[in-house]
């Protein structure tokens, strides 16, 4: 096995370029337990915990109003600097492991592993993140929504390197919740994310550890949104009527598509995901509300 | 390979590291440090916890490579010669030692929870501490033992105030 240990971005691409078989390695959260457990012996090990620019965040957009953040920002950094811009995503980082865990592991981790139960894949796709892709090739952007394509698939090319994800800031309520069986250390048994995003008269609405990949929740934001829009409530916004949630909580429910498996049967999923709708939504709404008025 | 790294205030060399190993072998197989514990090889349980560049990490998921010219700091490097940290010695008198196995893992986290929240509360504790399982006493003992550390950092042996067992 190789380590190769770039210092710079230019490096790493050229690295990744020649030795496609390389596996990236940053916060090593996931990396390494495949390695310490043998079930998994890379070629080449791809280090690129020593390349600044992928150490820091930056509002980026013409009024700062996308967040752009290095994929080798810890999730602790993005609890502590980023909460009050991108609320929906300090909420998932919060829920991820333990402090060790938070201290080294990475969005860009999560992307690259792109495992279903990561928790912050359903925020990606809620707040209309962009997934910032390089190669020597050049660079690309790819709609979070593009970007899962299987189970730990995603929609990279062999010599591409995740260098950030594009965040739209927002300070419209966000929410986030997962199940599982303690507060720390807990892959999610199922997840959901909920971004209100008024400006445009939408709601986004997204799935974890519930299908093969992350996924949206189009039904379910396509009658809230029409809900909410048909009945004035982004200018007004009066408490949602329970028929509403619990239509909300059923079509995020039939998005998905669980299996059983040891952490929990897919019929549990089903219902703790129309659970966890209403609620989220119930939260997110009182805030908007209390925002609006 | 080689690394090059400084481990407790001095400069180490290790060779013949194999490239896919965590710097808990490093620590434990090469450089003699057997403090940081190894239990779960998945960050599942803490009782590897470091100091990696003053951040407190599982050191069975960093690649021994990452820690070139990078500071670590283990359990080892927690005490001045003799004289025990307050951690260490809370957690003595505490009696929130019983195998001992997290120990040195609770130890770390505890030590920089404390120098980032000096009098911290119980959840604050608790999060703190959240990553690392202990199968033996239960919590409550380590509980007490943040809690008895942090009211010493706050009122040092000297000031008159404590008594401290650890002569």
């Amino acid at each position: 096995m190789d380590f190769l240990r770039p210092d710079t971005l230019a490096e790493a691409l050229a690295l990744k370029a020649q030795r496609p078989d390389a596996v990236p390695i940053a916060g090593g959260t996931d990396v390494m337990v495949e390695l310490n457990f043998d079930h998994r012996r890379p070629a080449a090990l791809l280090d690129l915990t020593r390349i600044a620019e992928l150490r820091s965040w930056d509002a980026d957009g013409d009024n700062g109003d996308t967040v752009r953040i290095g994929a080798c920002v810890p999730y602790t950094r993005i609890i502590e600097e980023l909460g009050e811009r991108l609320p929906g995503l300090a909420m998932a980082s919060r829920t991820v492991g333990s402090p060790q865990i938070r201290n080294r592991g990475t969005v860009g981790g999560n992307l690259g592993a792109a495992s279903p139960a990561g928790d912050t894949h359903p925020v990606l796709l809620a707040a209309d993140a962009t997934v910032e892709a390089a190669s020597t090739r050049g660079t690309r952007l790819i709609p979070a929504t593009d970007f899962y394509l299987g189970v730990k698939r995603n929609a990279l090319e062999p010599d591409e390197l995740i260098t950030a994800v594009h965040v739209p800031a927002t300070r419209a309520p966000q929410q986030f919740s997962k199940v599982g069986t303690r507060n720390a250390m807990v892959i999610a048994v199922c997840s959901f994310a909920v971004a209100l995003h008024p400006a445009q008269n939408r709601v986004g609405a997204a799935v974890g550890s519930a299908a093969p990949t992350p996924r949206r929740a189009s039904a379910a934001e396509e009658f809230l949104s029409a809900e909410l829009t048909s009945t004035n409530q982004w200018e007004s916004p009066k408490p949602l009527l329970d028929s509403v949630k619990r239509r909300f909580g059923d079509l995020v429910a039939e998005a998905a598509s669980p299996i059983d498996d040891v952490r929990g049967s897919a019929a549990y999923r089903k219902h703790a995901l129309s659970v966890l709708a209403r609620r989220t939504l119930g939260w997110a709404w009182q805030d908007y509300s209390g925002k609006v008025a | 390979m080689r690394v090059n790294v400084t481990v407790n205030g001095e400069p180490r060399q290790a060779d013949d590291v194999w490239e896919g190993e965590s710097l808990l072998f490093l620590l434990r197989e090469r450089l003699g440090l057997p403090g940081s514990k190894n239990a779960c090889e998945q960050g599942e349980c803490g009782s590897c916890t470091v100091y990696l560049d003053n951040t407190p990490v599982c050191s069975c998921l960093v690649a021994a490579g990452q820690v070139q010219d990078r500071e670590v700091r283990t359990v080892e490097g927690l005490a001045d010669g003799d004289r025990l940290d307050p951690v260490q010695e809370a957690f003595v008198e505490a009696g929130a030692v019983q195998c001992g196995f997290c120990t040195p893992g609770l130890v770390v986290a505890a030590h920089d929870l404390l120098d980032r929240v000096p009098q911290p509360s119980d959840p604050e504790i608790r999060e703190a501490l959240a990553g690392n399982l202990c199968r033996c006493t239960g919590y409550e003992k380590i509980l007490d033992a943040v809690r008895l550390a942090a009211t010493r950092k706050a009122a040092p042996r000297g000031s008159g105030a404590q008594e401290s067992g650890s002569r």
